[in-house]
């Protein structure tokens, strides 16, 4: 699979709510990350992020989802991602690493109630026996640091 | 709609000592008042000092509706000044922070202030010869929030002229800054890290209660604890937790564990919940820092300050603050049913990084727009905001462990899952809208 297609289909699992088979894109390193200041914050720890999240915390977000008392899930929340294309940033020889950013917009709908949101994503994706697997999903958000409702799925 | 105004014993009625009205959540007339009344008979949390270092640096906010900007003079004093052109009222800052430099100068006709607010020059001065512009409001300059109180870098200011001062209004309370304060060897706090900005579409007064609602996490919480939980099963119980799990896994204590935590409250709604021990408790010893502390402390005073981790310090109406891990929240009304809450982190000046680490990581696990944590929470605000509605009963009951001898004191420690912590912002609130107040013929 093109990286391009890779980048696509992970974000239509997303949008149909297999977050199972989303989790296990990531390596077992993963990260999931949405920094405060967006495409300008350099690193998950001098500045804090809306999420900076390994493969446990990703894990507890898909299982708590699965529990009919996760009550902000009455009625569920639901996704559409859509991505402009996606292009290759970087490509490291020696890893094998590429790093591809993805410019999208996101809605998350709940009830009678919509939140949009624009930004761009950033994939490191590192290829595995089984195909891509992500290293790092970045999300950058286009006002990660202003006021936002509760936005309860994956961007 | 004028059911309210000027019927301050209407006012009162919707206290009762054991539940309140519906309206206190739902009436936009009540907001409205609260905006011009309460909030300005109170003392609200500005921001920190620490957020405008040096001379010429602001920080503008909207407080309880009003464009207010804190400015560091070059005596190094922090003022609190009305962001509003004494000319045609147009603000003199627009960005959030930033550094004006030696002066202010609206950009629509060039009007000049002083740090301090006192003007320096207008164009075409000549034109103002023989007008009354020096004698009027527009030529006093900025109109200064005259009472501004700085604790240990934390700027409050109450804008009604009338009413207690500081240091009588919060009293004992204010020892929960000390302790957050003196966690830092040096003595020192900054902000650090941004700050968390969540939009919820609840009435504010639903989540200052919920501060102090040791009883909401075993039900609302179950989905993310019970997650957790079977994620952390089958582990030694000492084995080392990453710290997102020490700090999501005591969220799962029970009623028990909530009660024995203990709660204190205060004359004018303040209060401190978890005065014997909290879900804070046991985070992973430092020894290093400890030394440190003790070195800069005493045995005796670093022993104290450790060992106290309350869950919440509440400084009604507009702060909470969590000692360890060193974050605060601020409560930022906007609507009768709309509320804007900030999460912030703090550095300790001589504190290891962790301490730094542990306030982000638990701001952006608890009060992060995309907190697994926040979720049911702001769901069950959002749902009450909506329910409270329905007709057939117009009353929020707030009777657990209700005792008759409480409206007697002004202070009191009583066990952790009292309601009396909800009462007394409720009695204090309903004395703040109606302090001063005329009562219509």
């Amino acid at each position: 699979m093109q990286p391009e297609d890779f980048i696509a289909a992970e974000a239509a699992l997303l949008d149909a709510g297999r977050f199972d088979d989303w989790l296990a894109l990531f390596t077992e390193d993963g990260h999931y990350w949405v920094p405060l200041l967006g495409a300008a914050q350099v690193d998950p720890y001098s500045h804090n992020s809306l999420a900076y999240e390994d493969r446990l915390l990703l894990q507890l977000r898909v299982d708590r989802m699965k529990n009919p008392r996760a009550h902000s899930q009455h009625p569920a929340s639901h996704c559409q991602h859509v991505l402009q294309r996606s292009a290759i940033e970087r490509e490291d020889e020696a890893t094998g690493e590429i790093t591809l950013r993805t410019p999208f917009i996101y809605v998350e709908a709940r009830g009678d109630d919509q939140v949009l949101l624009a930004g761009t994503c950033r994939h490191r994706l590192v290829r595995t026996p089984d195909g891509w697997a992500i290293r790092q999903k970045r999300v950058d958000l286009l006002n990660a640091g202003r006021a936002l409702p509760a936005i309860q799925l994956f961007i | 709609m004028n059911n309210y105004r000027n019927r301050p014993d209407v006012i009162r009625a919707l206290v009762q000592d054991d539940r309140v009205h519906r309206d206190v959540y739902l009436s936009e007339e009540l907001f409205a008042l609260e905006q011009e009344q309460f909030f300005a008979n109170t003392w609200l949390y500005m921001g920190h000092a620490s957020q405008v270092p040096n001379a010429g640096d602001f920080w503008s906010l909207d407080l309880a509706g009003r464009p207010v900007m804190m400015v560091r003079q070059p005596d190094g004093a922090v003022r609190v000044l009305y962001n509003r052109c004494a000319h045609k009222g147009s603000r003199l800052v627009t960005d959030e922070c930033g550094n004006t430099g030696k002066f202010f100068r609206c950009p629509y006709h060039a009007w000049t202030y002083k740090l301090d607010g006192a003007p320096l020059a207008i164009p075409l001065k000549s034109g103002y010869e023989g007008t009354r512009l020096k004698e009027c409001e527009s030529g006093q300059g900025l109109t200064e929030i005259r009472h501004v109180h700085v604790y240990r870098d934390f700027v409050f200011a109450r804008l009604s002229n009338e009413g207690p001062d500081f240091e009588s209004y919060f009293g004992e309370v204010l020892h929960a800054i000390d302790n957050m304060v003196d966690r830092s060897p040096e003595g020192r706090l900054t902000v650090g890290g941004g700050v968390m900005r969540n939009i919820i579409h609840c009435n504010w007064k639903m989540y200052l209660e919920n501060i102090n609602d040791t009883v909401h996490p075993m039900s609302t919480h179950e989905s993310a604890t019970q997650a957790a939980d079977a994620l952390w099963q089958g582990r030694a119980p000492d084995a080392p937790k990453p710290m997102a799990m020490e700090q999501i896994l005591p969220f799962g204590s029970g009623y028990d564990f909530f009660d024995k935590m203990g709660g204190r409250v205060f004359a004018n709604g303040h209060s401190v919940l978890g005065v014997n021990f909290s879900i804070h408790s046991n985070y992973a010893q430092l020894p290093e820092y400890e030394e440190a502390m003790r070195a800069a402390h005493g045995a005796e005073r670093a022993a104290e300050i450790l060992q106290r981790s309350p869950q919440n310090s509440v400084f009604f109406p507009s702060l909470s603050v969590k000692g360890s891990p060193q974050a605060i929240r601020v409560i930022r009304p906007l609507a009768a049913n709309r509320t804007l809450i900030e999460a912030w982190s703090f550095r300790a000046a001589g504190a290891p990084d962790l301490l730094f680490e542990r306030a982000m990581n638990y701001n952006r696990l608890v009060f992060s727009p995309m907190s697994v944590v926040a979720h049911d929470d702001v769901h069950l605000f959002e749902s009450m905001q909506q329910g409270l509605r329905a007709e057939g009963n117009e009353w929020v009951s707030l009777h657990r462990n209700f005792d008759p001898a409480e409206l007697e004191q002004a202070s009191m420690t009583t066990n952790g899952t009292n309601e009396l912590l909800m009462r007394n912002q409720f009695r204090a609130w309903a004395r703040f809208m109606t302090a001063g107040m005329e009562t219509a013929a």
